[in-house]
């Protein structure tokens, strides 16, 4: 299994900007793969504890089932939006051309 | 003109029995701002004109008689990370420079119902990443104690507000001490309510699991006073807790005879001499005071660090996914879909933000999220556990909130593991979702204010408060 | 999806495709639910507005916004589970990160580890039972329209408009297991889910408005050999595009494999006009969707209380309206007369018919004959029927006469079949006038009574057709043709 302080290393960064769709050039990913690094080290420390048995916490406050009723609520204002929207045309954003698929 | 009061409390007792107006003491504070704003850099605007209405508004209720809320009249400076319908919500960031929202956060619309009066949105570290505010894509804000100094962060300008006298009270967010640290660096008192006592509704995300709204005051009782009427079950929310706002006011000034108070024997390293020194004062009055302290320990807490800096960054990551330049904010124009989200991505976040995001994907991505994401979370409950330990014998905790004293502009801005170390004392409670605030306790290094911090059980308020209000008094501060 | 564990099903000698392959299929349904606002907000769920008109902060991924659970969508989505035979089970939400312009929040909210209904079954009116892994809940896209470039499709295009009213629709995704083995199943397993879909109310399940859209997982394999590769067949938007493509990329991957070639696992677009599949893409290009769990909303734990309320309110399945069918009438279940009977809801309407002291067969017969406009509940009573069937089966009124006061009946929302057949002047012929008129007719024309004698029964057609015109179609034609055939036996 991968250790936590593992070194992230440069082509884990290009990767991840990628993934993040952060367009940085080859000086910063450098520049970011050295302070990452860094980081990643002091991480290590968590290898040291025994965690088997122990259940995930993804919440702080256990609560469950919180729903709402399927009543409909106001909506807002399509040219309040549009007019924040970078690009808009006929009642919807516009976008550049779309490469690729999705998922 | 009557003298304007220096706290909430006063001035919405004042302004509702007439012996002064809201407008009066908006233009009080107004003026305070205009005389030391470009000094402080405390706001990334300052709404004169909305104020204005809305202290208009509140001084046409009480001449027609009709009921005022319990902050009626009072300026307050939120943190430009809630949402505020019509007004700019930037983050601090140049990805959401100029955008205006459609709607308000639910604190927003209590603050409002309850009388106050918004003077302004503060300046904050980029997306509430980081301790010093110099991540503000606007220009980094000053301690207004010391304007060579850091104000902490990253609600540094809602904290700075406060202790300029901008506003008595202000909202910030928490997520791993961005309200308690900046208070202490700015001799103001900061309080993170439990997670899920205050709506997050219209809070920008940064780590959804973590992140509080809270707010800072000059005095105990005005952040008592904040605390219940922020508070309180919200539909919109689905991690709102269903209870009523609790009674937080009278705590403040109940003492702490008979209390049983924690003192951390293996609390992790790194505090100033003089930080520990005020530590063992605090100690010393709350005991002379009638409380007991009690020796306890929580041997996970020195893990606290790592499981936040990975958990916050994977939940910031796909948080701030969404500023992909579609719907609203920047867009730097491009051949195709996938060139604008860089482009946009890249020009739009600055270093810290970009650094989290990648710290976050990492953590997250195919192949590593057993080691770190999936670890962290497990980290994250034996330090909850830790505390349940705790409490069995305790009824609140009590250790620095910063290690340091307001540092110098730059000192830590290149090397981000120096800079996280800020937050060692306040991550645990964010990561175990419990209440706790930081109470001004004299001065350390330089003449600079040190804050206490005073940790309780999920719901525990009604503790914190009662211990908060002490170590004021015995700092001879409000009462 | 997860990778699907194998399947133990074996494909019977008839189902194996030509050369010996077995094709193995596993599809995955997508439902938009039938609610009225959205999964994790209250804007409208509705098909066909203005563009961005259901529109709000959550829908739009606005920063601070929060997701808030729809009740009733879960409570769909527990029937579906409790209609499949799942388990219902304690299960959380997940975002699914990627970025697409018609996702507005850069993550998807979905199930992944712990769904909501898991480990069910649908048994197939041809008999074979098909796994079902999972029905979870998650939520819809936007829609993007592509503009400029030849065609309007995405390649080529010059930009893209989004429109997000359906952004945050709730879905529930039927994940089956690879049971399926021939694009016969597929089309029946797809036929009957949306049967059962339509029927609990779940989802109006309308594929040509995309509120149930179909992907395929289809891979070949030599019986007793592993699985092949598998391919995911993108855009079966038709019951019959699924037998099409999945019959097309089966053979696709033989020829492949026939040929030295190797499968490649990739995802493919089915285009219905050209017949065909094309890769979409391949699995090295696949992202990292970082799938974890979502902070923002809490565990649903469904209470047994809950669980048994819902399941307490589910109507008969088509399955069991099928069977009622069979009971009363004696037909074959698969027949079409019950399957159109069952698909119009109109089964209780042929039992209240019978249940009213009408014939049973006859009942099924004039329902699906005469009723399909009607809806699930006809407004003419069911006693005004089950007269005229009993008119009909003790021959007061031949077939012809019957049907003719049937289309009164139903025309006028009701009636007494009696009354209107005597006003009609119809009465059922003795035999013996029927008899006179056989042999007249027999003797107008004699080559279509050789024909007939010969063996050409078309012929009788002619010979019919004259008695019919000589009774003004009093004659019942089931007499006349008893006595012509004892005529020629004779």
């Amino acid at each position: 299994m991968t250790q936590s302080g593992s070194p992230i290393s440069a082509a884990d960064v290009a990767k991840v900007a990628h993934l993040a769709r952060l367009d940085i050039d080859d000086a910063q990913v450098e520049h970011f793969t050295e302070q990452l690094a860094k980081v990643m080290v002091h991480f290590g420390d968590i290898d040291a504890l025994d965690l088997s048995g122990v259940e995930p916490m993804t919440q702080p406050y256990p609560l469950v089932n919180v729903m709402r009723e399927d009543v409909e609520q106001p909506t807002l204002d399509t040219d309040e939006v549009l007019a924040s929207a970078p690009a808009a045309e006929e009642r919807r954003f516009r976008v550049p051309p779309i490469v690729g698929t999705e998922g | 003109m009557a003298t304007i009061p220096t706290t909430a409390s006063q001035i919405a007792a004042a302004v509702a029995s007439g012996s002064i107006t809201a407008r009066e003491v908006l233009e009080a504070h107004l003026a305070r701002i205009d005389e030391r704003e470009s000094e402080i850099h405390a706001f990334n605007l300052v709404t004169a004109d909305v104020a204005r209405a809305q202290a208009d508004a509140i001084d046409a209720d009480i001449a027609a008689g009709r009921p005022v809320g319990p902050l009626a009249g009072v300026p307050i400076a939120l943190k430009d990370n809630m949402c505020t319908h019509g007004i700019e919500t930037t983050c601090s960031s140049k990805i959401l420079e100029g955008w205006k929202p459609p709607y308000d956060a639910t604190v927003v619309t209590r603050l409002r119902a309850a009388g106050a009066v918004m003077v302004g949105k503060t300046n904050l570290d980029e997306f509430a990443m980081g301790s010093s505010t110099e991540n503000s894509a606007f220009g980094a804000t000053r301690n207004p104690l010391d304007t060579s100094r850091v104000p902490g962060g990253s609600s540094g300008g809602s904290a700075a507000a406060v202790a300029a006298g901008f506003s008595p009270v202000s909202l910030g967010s928490d997520t791993g001490g961005s309200i308690r640290q900046p208070a202490a660096l700015c001799g103001v008192v900061g309080v993170k309510p439990t997670y899920g006592r205050v709506s997050r509704y219209g809070l920008v995300a940064y780590a959804s699991s973590l992140d509080q709204i809270g707010p800072f005051a000059t005095t105990v009782a005005d952040a008592a006073l904040m605390t219940e009427v922020i508070s309180g079950h919200d539909v919109m929310d689905s991690t709102s807790i269903p209870q009523p706002a609790p009674s937080l006011v009278d705590a403040a000034s109940q003492g702490v005879a008979g209390m049983r108070i924690g003192r951390v024997v293996d609390l992790p390293g790194g505090a100033e001499p003089e930080v520990s020194a005020r530590l063992d004062a605090a100690f010393e009055a709350l005991a002379a005071a009638g409380a007991t302290i009690v020796d306890i320990t929580l041997p996970s807490l020195g893990y606290a660090l790592t499981a936040y800096y990975l958990i916050a960054p994977a939940e910031a990551s796909s948080n701030l996914a969404r500023f992909d330049g579609v719907r609203y904010g920047l867009r730097v124009n491009a051949a195709d879909t996938n060139a604008m989200y860089g482009a946009t991505r890249a020009a739009g976040f600055g270093d810290e933000v970009k650094r989290r995001i990648m710290l976050g994907t990492y953590a997250l991505s195919a192949g590593y999220y057993d080691a770190y994401y999936g670890k962290a979370l497990k980290v994250r409950r034996l330090i909850a556990q830790d505390f349940d330990k705790a409490y069995e014998s305790v009824d609140t905790i009590l250790m620095p909130t910063s290690p340091l004293v307001a540092f110098k502009f730059g000192e830590k801005a290149d090397d981000p593991m120096s800079m996280y170390l800020c937050d060692i004392y306040t991550i645990p409670t964010n990561l175990a979702g419990h209440p706790a605030m930081s109470v001004p306790f004299g001065t350390g290094a330089h003449g600079l204010p040190v804050g206490i911090q005073v940790l309780a059980p999920a719901l525990g308020e009604a503790a914190m408060f009662r211990v908060g209000g002490a170590l004021e008094l015995a700092a001879g501060g409000a009462q | 999806m997860s990778d699907s564990p194998l399947s133990l099903i074996v494909a019977t000698e008839e189902q194996l495709l030509p050369g010996g392959w077995e094709m193995i299929v596993g599809l995955e349904v997508h439902v938009e639910l039938a609610t009225a606002t959205k999964l994790f907000s209250g804007s409208p769920n509705r098909f066909g507005d203005e563009p961005n008109i259901n529109i709000d902060p959550v829908t739009l991924g606005l920063p601070g916004a929060l997701p808030v659970l729809n009740k009733h969508a879960v409570e769909l989505a527990m029937r579906i589970g409790l209609a499949l035979n799942c388990r219902i089970q304690r299960c959380i939400f997940h975002r699914k990160n990627y970025f697409y312009p018609d996702q507005p929040k850069a993550y998807q909210i979905s199930q992944y580890d712990l769904p909501l209904n898991a480990d069910g079954f649908l048994a197939l009116p041809s008999g074979a039972v098909i796994g079902v892994e999972r029905a979870h809940m998650e939520e819809d896209t936007g829609k993007s329209t592509h503009i400029g470039g030849a065609t309007g499709r995405i390649h080529g295009s010059d930009y893209s408009l989004m429109d997000f009213n359906r952004a945050g629709v709730p879905l529930v995704e039927i994940v089956s297991r690879p049971d399926i083995r021939t694009s016969e199943q597929a089309r029946e397993y797809v036929s009957e889910l949306r049967a059962i879909l339509e029927v609990i109310g779940a989802s109006d399940a309308k594929m040509e408005e995309g509120s149930m859209r179909c992907d395929a997982n289809v891979s070949v394999h030599k019986p007793g050999t592993p699985f092949g590769t598998r391919c995911e067949i993108k855009n079966v938007n038709s019951i019959r595009a699924i037998g099409r493509a999945i019959d097309y990329e089966a053979r696709r991957q033989i020829d492949i494999i026939d040929s030295g070639g190797v499968i490649r696992q990739e995802t493919r677009h089915w285009d219905d006009a050209e017949g065909r599949t094309h890769t979409l893409r391949t699995k090295e290009d696949a992202d990292d969707y970082r799938y974890f769990p979502e902070p923002d909303l809490v565990t649903v734990d469904p209470s047994q209380e809950w669980i048994e309320a819902v399941r307490a309110a589910l109507p008969p399945l088509p399955a069991a309206r099928r069977a009622m069918l069979q009971e009363l009438t004696g037909y074959d279940p698969q027949s079409e007369a019950i399957i159109v009977a069952v698909e119009r809801g109109q089964h209780e309407y042929v039992k209240a018919i019978a249940d009213a002291g009408g014939d049973p067969v006859k009942a099924l017969i004039y329902v699906t004959q005469a009723f399909a406009e009607a809806g699930a509940s006809p407004a003419v009573p069911a006693a005004d029927i089950a007269a005229l069937t009993i008119l009909e089966r003790d021959n007061k009124l031949s077939a012809t006469q019957a049907k003719t006061v049937l289309a009164e009946i139903v025309a006028n929302g009701g009636g007494d079949a009696a009354a209107i057949a005597a006003a009609k002047g119809f009465e059922a012929m003795d035999t013996s006038a029927v008899e006179a008129m056989v042999d007249e007719a027999i003797a107008a024309d004699p080559d279509a009574w050789a024909k007939y004698c010969a063996g050409e029964e078309k012929a009788a057609g002619a010979i019919v057709g004259r008695i019919m015109k000589a009774s003004k179609g009093k004659a019942d034609g089931k007499v006349v043709s008893a006595i012509m055939q004892s005529r020629r036996g004779a």
